[in-house]
Order: C-alpha cells, then sequence, then structure tokens
C-alpha cells in the first residue's frame, strides 16, 4: 500500500456521502462583529445626516461667507506680519505657554506615576484601584477648559489657574495611560521580587519603573504635546495669559488678521519641535 | 583590556548616574519655570482644597436651578450631535485622503508628502485659531462650531488612518495584488474590510474627543454647551454652571463606556 510515513492512506476508500456537491464557501462571515460594525455605520450616518440638515446657520450667505473666509486666510497665511505687537512680545508670550506645557506635564507625570502605581490592577487591593480610577475617569470626562475656568474663580485669574487647570486633566490622563502600561508587565516580575521579601515601594522602582520607561516616555511627550494646544486654548478661553491670549485678542477685538497669519506660524513651529523631539525619543527607546 | 571591563556593579552605577542627571534636570526646569511664571508650587497646591471646598458650596444645584435643566440638555444633545457629525463627515474625507497618500496605497511619492504635509498642517493649527477666524466669516451660528471642529478632525484622521492602512492593510493587499485584481478592487475588497474595525475604534475615539473640544469651541463661538456654561459662569450662576459640568461629565462617561462596549464587540 502506497502510504506516508506516519500518516492516513493517500488512497481512501470512497465515502458514502449523499450529497456530492461540497457546501458552498462563504465568503463573507456573519457574525456579531459585522452586525455591529453595519449598524454603528448606519446610525452614525442617519445621525449626521439629520444633524446637518437640521444645522443652524443663521441664514448666513454661504456664498459671501466662504469668499470672506478664503480672503482672511490670505491675510493670514499669504502675508502674515508680526503686526503692533512686535516678534518680542508674541516670542514672549509664546515661551509663557511653552512653560506652561512643560510644568504641567511634569506635575501630570510625577502625581500621574504614583496614582498609577496605586490605581494598577495587579498592585494594590481592587476597591482602592477602582475608586481611583473612576475618580480620574470623573476628571478626564471635564473638559481642560472648564477646569481652568473653574480655578479662575477660585484662585484668581492668572497662571495658579491655568496651571492648576491644565495640571488636573494631565494628571487623570496620565494617570490611566500609566496605569495600563503597568497592568502589561510581566507577572513573574513581580512574584520573583515579591518572593524576596521586597517592599511595596521596593518592587515599584527596581520592577516597574525600569520596565515602563519606555511607555511612560513616549506617553508623557503625547501629553506635552497635547498640554500646549490646552495652554493656547486655556490662555484664549479663560484669559490665563501666553500667546494664546494674544491670538484671541488679535482675532477677536483687533481684527489684524496677518498678525493671527504669523502666530499661527509661530505655534505650528513649536508643535512640529515637539513632534520631532517626540519622534526621535520613541526611536531611541524602540532601538533599546 | 581590563581598563574598559564592564561590570555589573559599573553598569548600574552609570545607568543611576544618566538617570539621576535626568531627573535632576527635570527638576531644575520645573524650578525655574516657576520662578519664571510666578507659580508657588506649596501655594497652588494648598488652594486646591479651598478650591474644591468652594466649588462643593456655590457649584451646588438646587432646587430652583433644576429648572435650568431641559435647556442645558437640549444644548448638549445638540453638542453630541454636532460632534458626531463633524467625525463622520471629517473620517470620509480623511479616508480619501489616507489611502492617497499612505506609504502602501499611495499613487506616488509627490502625493504621499503633500498629503502628509496637509494633516499635519490641519493639525497643528489651533484649534482656538480656527475657531475664531470662522466666526468672522460664519458668524455666531453651530455652523461655524461644526466646521471648526471638522477641519481639526480631518488633520487627525488622516494621520490616524494612514498610520492603521500602513500596519493593517499589508498582507491583504499583497494577497490580492497577486490574483491580478485592480487597484479599485485592492482598495475596496482588501484594504477597507481590513481595516474597519480599527477605522471605528478611532472614530468613536474622536466623538468622545470632539464633545470635549466642542465646549472650548462653544466658549469661543457662541455655541452650543459651551455658550451655555459660558453664560450661566459669567452671570454667576454657578449652581446652574454645577449642573452644566455635571451633565457633560455623565455625557462623556456615557459616551466612552458606550464605545469601550461597540469595540469589545468589533475587535
Amino acid at each position: 500500500m502506497i502510504t506516508k510515513q506516519g500518516s492516513d492512506p493517500l488512497i481512501q476508500k470512497p465515502s458514502f456521502n449523499k450529497n456530492p456537491q461540497p457546501e458552498k464557501i462563504r465568503l463573507r462571515k456573519t457574525s456579531a462583529s459585522t452586525w455591529m460594525i453595519n449598524g454603528v455605520f448606519i446610525s452614525l450616518i442617519l445621525i449626521t445626516l439629520y444633524t446637518l440638515t437640521h444645522l443652524n446657520t443663521e441664514n448666513v450667505k454661504m456664498a459671501d461667507a466662504f469668499r470672506g473666509l478664503m480672503m482672511t486666510l490670505d491675510q493670514m497665511f499669504i502675508h502674515p506680519n508680526a503686526g503692533s505687537d512686535g516678534f518680542m512680545v508674541l516670542l514672549e508670550a509664546l515661551g509663557v505657554s511653552v512653560l506652561l506645557a512643560i510644568l504641567t506635564t511634569i506635575i501630570g507625570a510625577v502625581v500621574g506615576f504614583f496614582l498609577a502605581v496605586l490605581a494598577s490592577r495587579n498592585l494594590t487591593n481592587a476597591y482602592f484601584g477602582a475608586g481611583i480610577r473612576s475618580a480620574m475617569a470623573m476628571i478626564r470626562a471635564i473638559p481642560t477648559i472648564l477646569w481652568a475656568l473653574i480655578f479662575s474663580i477660585a484662585v484668581g485669574l492668572g497662571p495658579t489657574a491655568a496651571i492648576l487647570g491644565l495640571s488636573f486633566h494631565s494628571v487623570a490622563y496620565l494617570t490611566k495611560a500609566y496605569s495600563e502600561s503597568i497592568e502589561e508587565i510581566d507577572p513573574a516580575t513581580i512574584d520573583a521580587l515579591k518572593v524576596t521579601g521586597a517592599k511595596f515601594w521596593t518592587i515599584v522602582f527596581q520592577a516597574i519603573w525600569p520596565t515602563i520607561i519606555p511607555s511612560l516616555v513616549s506617553w508623557t511627550f503625547i501629553r506635552l504635546e497635547i498640554n500646549f494646544a490646552n495652554a493656547v486654548a486655556v490662555g484664549a478661553a479663560a484669559g490665563a495669559g501666553g500667546i494664546g491670549y494674544q491670538l484671541f485678542v488679535t482675532s477677536g477685538l483687533s481684527f489684524d488678521f496677518h498678525e493671527v497669519g504669523y502666530i499661527v506660524y509661530m505655534v505650528i513651529a513649536v508643535t512640529i519641535v515637539l513632534e520631532f523631539i517626540a519622534v526621535r525619543l520613541r526611536q531611541h527607546y524602540l532601538a533599546k | 583590556m581590563n581598563g574598559s571591563k564592564l561590570t555589573a556593579a559599573k553598569y548600574l552605577g552609570h545607568k543611576r548616574l544618566v538617570q539621576s542627571g535626568v531627573l535632576l534636570l527635570v527638576g531644575l526646569i520645573y524650578v525655574v519655570g516657576c520662578y519664571l511664571l510666578k507659580f508657588d508650587t506649596i501655594q497652588g497646591a494648598l488652594s486646591i482644597p479651598k478650591a474644591f471646598s468652594w466649588l462643593a458650596i456655590n457649584f451646588m444645584p438646587t432646587h430652583e436651578s433644576m429648572s435650568y435643566l431641559p435647556q442645558i440638555l437640549n444644548k448638549l444633545f445638540e453638542t453630541v450631535l454636532m460632534a458626531i457629525a463633524s467625525v463622520v463627515v471629517a473620517a470620509v474625507i480623511a479616508i480619501f485622503f489616507a489611502i492617497l497618500g499612505s506609504k502602501v496605497t499611495g499613487i506616488n511619492k509627490f502625493m504621499q508628502i503633500l498629503v502628509r504635509g496637509i494633516a499635519s498642517f490641519f493639525r497643528n493649527i489651533p484649534l482656538v485659531a480656527w475657531a475664531m477666524i470662522l466666526l468672522f466669516s460664519f458668524k455666531q451660528s453651530n455652523f461655524t462650531g461644526f466646521l471648526a471642529l471638522l477641519l481639526m478632525t480631518i488633520g487627525f484622521l488622516i494621520r490616524a488612518f494612514m498610520e492603521i492602512i500602513e500596519d493593517e492593510a499589508g498582507e491583504a493587499m499583497l494577497a490580492l495584488k497577486a490574483t491580478g485584481a485592480s487597484y479599485f478592487q485592492v482598495i475596496f475588497q482588501a484594504v477597507i474590510p481590513q481595516i474597519i474595525p480599527s477605522l471605528i475604534s478611532w472614530i468613536l475615539y474622536m466623538i468622545e474627543n470632539n464633545v470635549r473640544d466642542a465646549t472650548l469651541v462653544g466658549i469661543l463661538t457662541g455655541t452650543g454647551i459651551g455658550f451655555i456654561f459660558d453664560l450661566y459662569y459669567k452671570s454667576f450662576r454657578f449652581d446652574a454652571a454645577g449642573i452644566t459640568v455635571l451633565s457633560i461629565i455623565v455625557v462623556v462617561i456615557i459616551l466612552e463606556t458606550l464605545s469601550n462596549q461597540i469595540r469589545k464587540v468589533i475587535l
């Protein structure tokens, strides 16, 4: 008999299958996942159609408005100039915004790390961790700008309100990001240290900290980029100073769009530098 | 030879030195930053409990403030709809550009660089700038808020979709190309079906994000939930502002839970 070594005979007995047609190959799977995808798509599209047809445009003539917009954009991006404030004033304001972003990221990272350690499922008791996680979810749900506004009445308008407002959101965001990284750690690493009788903070600084440094750095820099955008926004909407405030004044009060364009270019330059640093750092840590 | 011998103690010592150096640098930046911004860390930390007790007294909703609730919910509903619409329209535009510009499906090098440039430009213009420019031409209407969110979201989604296509669609594309399928067949039969779950995940994330950003846009352009918060806040009706914040929390958490459930099913 012809056999392949250690397997079934190549020639098989004819089977008594009454249906000679093989089962049709199904090209599309219908499963819960496909149903859900279709459902989500259809409802999103229906909501969008409803919203767009019911959008309140206050009877603005669209053609005129778009022509006006084009003119504004032309003034902004083709003919930017430093306007009445001058380059040095704008540069100083930009520096304030950058500092705001850096300070709040540092606060967010330090406080966020300790909270993340206390909130991670694999390190602390379940109730305590769940408490911190839901408190952070609440804080994250409130937009940064509202935090800044709330603090600006409580402690007075100025950099302190802006720093506290931005820090709150950063802490909540980074706590979640860090604790997710901590939860991905191999439990064997933690167990190995526990067996030696190491104390809680020894485990944190000898096992957790070295393992999560790459994702820690990566998340922190993502947050720095977000914080810079938020610092600009808080400056504009809460009057907390910095380049955002200049942007608000020139575009909303003095309508000097040449200067608005100039400010926007300055902000873009900073974000590109931040993005460049973030990409380089990620490559550096991934290479290790 | 023995001069460059690397012992464990030496390695760890060097590592510790680098880490301490980095921490010291960060600390220094913090101190200098605080000095320049005139921010007193201890004073700031002490004012947090003060702020919260102030919040607890002033922002606490009373019986009378419940009468604001229908108006708040109405505006909030409007804001959520606007956020969803802006994300969906942005997603339709973004997927088109992402296919043109990604490294695996892109038409040519020039197009790829162009799309990347456009996406980065749209993404990095501050939302404040968009809102203020659009407010000037389109006046105080919901359409202004919608456009501001739309333009910002397009930039984000083009980048996200391009990364998804590059990460996930490569193999399926290659398989279909090998059968001799045309470019459009490859796009519609391989690329799009392959990336749909991640696509939806990103769309849901952007919706949550835009509900939050809509508050900022609302404060600046006088629309939606941001406008109503600003109105109550500036006219010292803090109890009503408190309910507005609470409703935002509830809606954002509901959206977050909902999208997490959807993600669990589709991914």
